[in-house]
């Protein structure tokens, strides 16, 4: 499966977190908003003018800048579980 | 005395647990991190007093932001007899991280699975009995909006309260080796005691999302419902506040002037022309604030304003700030302080300062009584909201071309990572709640600052003796004529500078402080301020009254929270030049195109 980040997901798409490379404090407070590697996450939409994007990592949605995005590897469609 | 402390993830409801337990007065609203400061209220719990302290919601007790210090600060120096841990039902999966960080410090522990009905809908069912076992602690799921499993609850936490408090393990800083452990308990626990389906059903969340974020739609949609709100604001509101205003009037010639005939004129001058038609002024204004937070609680309560940031975001990185900065500033709205205060939040101290030099040009509620009573005495029915509504647009813009001027020298680079609530329509219980809490508010400010304000404009008026009272040989006229050279330009009178410098204290005296100076209250005072003003020298007046510096209580919040006299007195001289150049080129401006 090839191995993105979530930073080029499209809305809709499913993709399960790889890796995180975050500095220690963004880590930190990704970790506590239960971006994991091994979880699945979907792009629910992303903002015009090169704003932030919804993700949603179980029940929980989350805002995080492209820039943030681009941090967090993800391995792309992965099965619906 | 015992005390209990709530810990929990940002907008989990402990302040509105916290609201129900103690009867008390925490601010609610569905933005993650509305607690900033501690609050603590004492109940009878079986027999006994017990102080109960809502503490910032955190998402880690090994993080580094403000509100996580705070929390551990204090869990370190104020060793609780009790901790109850709220936990969001909804999003029990990832919070349940934080309840076993607490679970290793060896704490007398409660849990509370709060918004148990939100996770019904959702279609989570969780084993209270089950989890109980598997984390050998007290679990309960009640619902904190509907004031449902209290009280099992509160018997369970008495009886928790009994036992001798384990002492508080040092091991405080142990590091992410233990988010390992925390992990695989928290895996094995859910696993066995939590059902949640694999794809949450579609819900009212997720349709409104998908107009109001609409990618070309979100944006005109949010300024269509600011637009609606002011416009509804100045509407329902301004007539509620003339009639009062009427009403004041009536009181004092019907029965306050005869009452006080007896007196010497003096004292009678004090007490109706000083106190009276300047309290009366202002307090006309109660049902438009009142209002005005209705329609606040019910914006922030709904979970619009992270919406807001999700939309603005894009916007407010190029001006060196993030989308809950731009939060603040609609939260500014209402009060700067709070505001100020929000912005905690933000790691990077930079970031914290530009946000903290930009809210005050937010158009609080004080401010907005100015602008109400001035464009209705000034403009005609049709123009006053519009009006109303472009100095909005001028606070927005005065914060834009401040951050965008100053963000080279406060450069960060913090992250934007943002929870997104689902939406939530507040109970009528908790409006109202919010609504009283806001006139307590202002009846607090009114007697603190607005009376000592207003007598003292009086007296500024009316002495020396001598002198015939307002004229320019009184104190008022001294001083007003000594700042002329610089208030002329931007075609502000003396009468309206003494106004602006008691604003200073706080801005509802502005409106206080004129019926002084004039000696008239209510429809007298728009009607003398009409003949004596034009349209141009009022808006040039209300554009300095928007930003010229924030009131006293905002000055001290901006003091203590970047602790910082330098930034503070920067803050105050850079919104006296903005304010001064923005109405001198307005008001040059204008009378150079012939108004």
């Amino acid at each position: 499966m090839p191995s993105t980040t979530l930073a080029t997901l499209h809305p809709g798409e499913f993709a399960t977190i790889v890796a995180i490379h975050a500095e220690e404090a963004l880590h930190q407070r990704l970790l506590a908003l239960g971006f994991r590697s091994g979880k699945q996450i979907e792009l629910i939409r992303k903002a015009s003018f090169s704003g932030p994007l919804q993700v949603r990592i179980g029940t929980t949605d989350i805002l995080l800048r492209r820039s943030e995005a681009a941090k967090i590897t993800v391995c792309q469609g992965a099965a619906r579980t | 005395m015992k005390r209990i402390a709530l810990l929990g993830m940002p907008n989990t409801g402990k302040s509105t647990l916290f609201n129900r337990i103690t009867g008390g007065a925490a601010r609610v609203g569905n933005w993650p991190g509305i607690t900033v400061e501690l609050l603590s209220g004492k109940i009878l719990l079986g027999g006994d007093m017990v102080e109960i302290i809502d503490l910032p919601g955190i998402y880690d007790l090994h993080g580094f932001s403000d509100d996580e210090q705070v929390v551990r600060h204090f869990l370190h120096d104020n060793v609780p007899d009790l901790a109850l841990v709220i936990i969001n039902a909804t999003q029990i999966e990832r919070q349940m991280s934080l309840l076993l960080q607490l679970k290793h410090l060896n704490m007398n522990l409660v849990v509370l699975l709060n918004m148990a009905d939100e996770a019904k809908k959702y279609g989570i069912t969780i084993d209270g009995k089950k989890m109980s076992e598997l984390l050998g602690m007290p679990i309960f799921q009640l619902s904190g909006k509907y004031g449902t499993g209290y009280p099992e609850a509160l018997q369970a936490i008495t009886k928790a309260l009994r036992y001798p408090t384990p002492g508080m393990a040092e091991q405080l800083r142990s590091q992410l080796e233990q988010d390992v452990h925390i992990e695989a308990e928290m895996a094995r626990v859910l696993k066995h005691a939590v059902q949640i389906p694999a794809q949450l059903p579609e819900n009212l969340t997720e349709k409104l999302d998908r107009v109001m974020l609409h990618p070309w739609l979100g944006l005109p949609i949010f300024f269509a419902i600011m637009y609606l709100l002011f416009q509804g604001m100045f509407l329902l509101g301004q007539p509620l506040q003339t009639g009062i205003a009427g009403l004041f009037t009536w009181m004092r010639e019907a029965a306050l002037a005869p009452l006080l005939g007896g007196l010497p004129p003096a004292v009678q001058g004090l007490l109706l022309d000083g106190i009276y038609n300047g309290v009366a002024t202002v307090a006309a204004f109660v049902p438009l604030i009142v209002l005005f937070f209705l329609f606040m609680a019910m914006v922030e309560d709904s979970g619009y304003l992270s919406r807001a940031a999700f939309l603005m975001d894009a916007l407010m990185a190029r001006l060196g700030l993030d989308g809950r900065g731009f939060v603040m500033l609609l939260m500014g709205f209402g009060c700067n302080v709070p505001a100020l205060m929000g912005t905690r939040v933000m790691r990077s101290r930079a970031m914290r300062l530009l946000t903290m030099l930009v809210i005050p040009f937010s158009l609080c509620s004080a401010r907005l009584q100015v602008f109400v009573f001035i464009t209705a005495a000034l403009f005609s029915p049709k123009a006053a909201p519009v009006v109303l509504f472009s100095l909005y647009l001028f606070s927005f813009a005065a914060a834009i071309l401040t951050a965008l001027l100053f963000k080279s020298k406060f450069k960060n680079s913090e992250p934007f990572v943002l929870e997104l609530p689902p939406y939530r329509f507040p109970t009528a219980y908790q409006i109202v709640m919010r609504g009283w809490l806001e006139i307590r508010h202002f009846l607090r400010r009114a007697t603190k600052f607005i009376i000592a304000g207003v007598v003292l404009v009086w007296l500024l008026t009316n002495l020396p003796p001598s002198a015939a009272p307002a004229s320019s040989g009184t104190l008022a006229g001294m001083i007003g004529d000594f700042l002329h050279p610089i208030f002329a330009p931007i075609g502000i009178n003396e009468q309206l500078t003494i106004a602006l410098i008691f604003g200073f204290v706080a801005k509802e005296i502005v409106i206080g402080a004129l019926a002084v100076i004039y000696g008239l209250s209510g429809t007298a005072l728009s009607g003398a301020l009409g003949q004596q003003l034009d349209w141009v020298q009022a808006y040039s007046f209300m554009l300095f009254t928007l930003i010229y510096m924030p009131c006293i209580s905002a000055i001290a919040t901006l003091r203590s929270e970047s602790k910082n006299l330098g930034f503070t007195l920067f803050t105050i001289a850079w919104s006296l030049t903005l304010a001064w150049l923005a109405s001198f080129a307005f008001y040059q401006g204008a009378r150079a195109l012939g108004y």
